[in-house]
């Protein structure tokens, strides 16, 4: 168990390019953060530079108080589980697991190494899979044996490095909440670098957002989503992600592509202070005017707009509205869509509309849009205007909170049961 | 995957016959001539009219036997030399090659292949001079160098090709684990390396011990003549008779360890071992 801090943290190549830039984290003990982004956002490299597979340009790495620069990685006493699993394929099962512990010459008994082992394989169910070879196992079987090798001695860390980006979708759901529950049973410290928003929502304690080498931001799941602090965060935590709408405002009238809306007092006058405003709105904020209860209608409002086209999913169905953007902020929503990994940001809006709603596309339709929830953006900095900083806080406060609650939880149940 | 139909199967099972007649024919003449008297051997027949020992009792201990047992020994010797230290030396250089990332990694390739394919008969006479002058003529040193000059590159070559495969992670995974780059190196990386490592090896045996070039120029006495080059001294009993048939047994004896070392290590030849290492 243990802390991990990473102070102004530097990686350059050969070339100058800068792949991880300043990037500063604290890791509380027990605490589990995932580094997320696009490809080639550097959080691999990040991960990479915890566990010693890359030399640090300069910044400082802590590992309980010790500075680790310049450890070797057999000497930082973190277990790490690979992309590609990395198996000893001429070893058998039980001689992967057990691989560590024969390294640590003279420390660990046969006995000692056959029990250790034995309950390792126990936990990830592989116990009748001892005596074969990687070769022969499925890509599931690969990935325990992979993990078994990461828990089977007392490591300070654990580090996954997009651990189940093999996995077909069914498999990868399954071990990703195996994943959360060994975690917590154990309380061991995890860093865990993925570009999957799923698991870096629902594994995460705090997740660290990550941008060409930079951190954008970190915060838990909740904070990220609802108080994002750029435009870059926004738009890449959700799914389907945020809409951004040019917006001039005119007193309590914001003037978008897709009609006027009327929004708070404190949200207009934010708008108010710059010429045009990136207005970040998620698809869910909006509604079939029809189908919101009068109580409910009075927190936002009701504009019309003609839908191109509507996705029916069942529980729920987008509906798609295209607009033409202004010249000046069309340049800065595609650099956006680069940044996020996407080919070209469509200008359109997705809402999410009840799947009762009887919308459909080429009629015009009456939406309510839930305006209490809006972030305006800068579209010079991407910064965003309207962040409450206290309020995301308080959120990342509750789930430090859950996380001690869920580690507490899990000990006690480990006791009962042993 | 399609299911052979028994046409193609047949068609199958006749080339390869058609193939191994080709190949193995030539082989199966020096046999049979091998074994034929001298006065049998213009018979223009493919068997000996009777099986003798004659040829064989010449080489191994009758006239020829000096000429033959010393210049098998100078052979083996030689051969084997050369064999590990291009071994050694490949697995090194290749490991660099394919791990690490230094200044002057495409020359030392392009070099290798450069020299790998220059003709070997262009550099013989100077070298020839040159090893005369500094004393390296005749002798066994004298053979093992330029000798290393052919395995060096081939075996560099395959190696580097070789140890790309390996993926790095599994050297990663075992420093991650507590294991030094030597361990590692040992552990995880040489086991997996030691099918192209004895791939490697036959292959710089081969080369070295079928050379005749170097082998006829760079020597003139027993003292370091390798078999290739003996066979060509070969005289008959008299000198009416043609020492075809002695030669025949000593191409025969010089195929065995050929043979037996193909057989011999045919397991760790065949590779397919990195197979389960990451994901398929």
């Amino acid at each position: 168990m243990a802390s991990i801090s990473l102070k102004n943290l530097v990686k350059k190549y050969d070339d100058g390019f800068p792949a991880v830039n300043d990037v500063s984290i604290d890791i509380a003990d027990g605490e589990f953060v995932i580094l997320v982004g696009p490809s080639g956002c550097g959080k691999s490299t990040l991960l990479r530079m915890i566990v010693g597979l890359e030399d640090i340009t300069s910044g400082d790495l802590y590992i309980d108080e010790t500075r680790v620069n310049d450890k070797a990685p057999r000497d930082r006493n973190l277990a790490m589980v690979f992309q590609n699993y990395a198996l000893y394929p001429h070893l058998t099962v039980f001689e992967n697991i057990a691989f560590p512990l024969r390294l640590a010459k003279g420390k660990f008994s046969e006995d000692d190494v056959q029990q250790r082992v034995r309950t390792a394989a126990t936990t990830l169910e592989l116990t009748d899979h001892l005596d074969r070879k990687p070769g022969n196992l499925s890509g599931g079987q690969r990935q325990r044996v992979a993990m078994g090798r990461a828990i089977v001695r007392q490591a300070d860390a654990f580090l996954f490095d997009e651990p189940l980006s093999n996995l077909d979708a069914k498999l990868r759901g399954q071990m990703r909440a195996e994943i959360s529950q060994m975690q917590r049973r154990l309380g061991t410290t995890s860093v865990y670098v993925t570009h999957d928003q799923t698991e870096a929502m629902t594994l995460g304690d705090r997740v660290a957002v990550l941008k060409k080498g930079e951190l954008q931001q970190i915060a838990s799941p909740r904070e990220l989503y609802e108080q994002p602090v750029n435009l870059f965060v926004a738009g890449f935590i959700g799914s389907p992600s945020m809409n951004f709408l040019p917006a001039t405002a005119e007193g309590n009238i914001l003037k978008t592509p897709i009609g006027d809306i009327a929004v708070p007092e404190a949200l207009a006058t934010q708008a108010a202070s710059k010429d045009i405003v990136l207005l970040g709105i998620r698809p869910e904020y909006f509604e079939d005017a029809s189908l919101v209860e009068e109580s409910k209608l009075v927190h936002g409002t009701v504009f019309t707009a003609e839908p191109s086209h509507t996705e029916w999913l069942g529980n729920e169905q987008y509906g798609y509205i295209h607009f033409e953007p202004a010249p000046e902020v069309k340049d800065l929503l595609d650099g956006l869509a680069r940044d996020l990994d996407a080919d070209e940001l469509r200008p359109q809006v997705v809402v999410t509309l009840d799947a009762a709603s009887r919308i459909r596309g080429g009629r015009a339709a009456e939406l309510w849009l839930d305006t209490r929830r809006l972030h305006v953006f800068d579209p010079a900095t991407g910064e965003n205007l309207t962040r409450d900083a206290a309020a995301g806080a308080a959120l990342t406060e509750d789930a430090n909170r859950e996380r001690a609650e869920e580690i507490e939880r899990a000990g006690r149940e480990a006791a009962e049961a042993g | 995957m399609k299911k052979t139909t028994a046409k193609t199967r047949i068609i199958w099972i006749v080339i390869t016959i058609v193939v191994a007649v080709y190949a193995l024919f030539p082989v199966f003449s020096i046999l049979a001539t091998s074994f034929k008297e001298p006065s049998d051997l213009s018979n223009g027949k493919l068997l000996p009219t009777s099986w003798s020992g004659v040829n064989y009792e010449q080489i191994l201990v009758g006239d020829a036997q000096e000429l033959f047992l010393t210049s098998l020994r100078n052979s083996i010797g030689i051969t084997l030399i050369a064999t590990a230290i291009a071994v050694v030396l490949a697995t090194l250089c290749a490991y660099a090659i394919a791990r690490l990332d230094f200044p002057g990694k495409k020359l030392v390739l392009t070099t290798a292949l450069a020299v790998s394919i220059f003709p070997v008969i262009s550099i013989v006479t100077p070298l020839f001079n040159v090893w005369r002058t500094i004393g390296l003529y005749d002798t066994w040193l004298g053979l093992i160098i330029p000798y290393l000059s052919l395995t060096l590159p081939i075996s560099i070559w395959t190696l580097a090709a070789f140890f790309r495969q390996i993926p790095w992670e599994l050297e990663q995974a075992a420093q991650v684990d507590g294991a030094t780059a030597w361990q590692a190196f040992r552990k995880a990386i040489v086991p997996l390396a030691a099918p192209g490592v004895f791939t490697t090896a036959i292959i710089a045996f081969f080369i070295a011990w079928n050379d005749f070039v170097y082998g006829i120029s760079l020597t003139s006495t027993e003292a370091a003549r390798p078999v290739p080059a003996a066979l060509a001294f070969f005289t008959g009993a008299s000198q009416f008779e043609s020492p075809t048939g002695a030669i025949s047994a000593a191409a025969i004896i010089v195929t065995i360890p050929v043979v037996l070392l193909v057989l011999g290590f045919q397991r760790q030849i065949v590779s397919g071992l990195t197979q389960g290492a990451v994901k398929g």
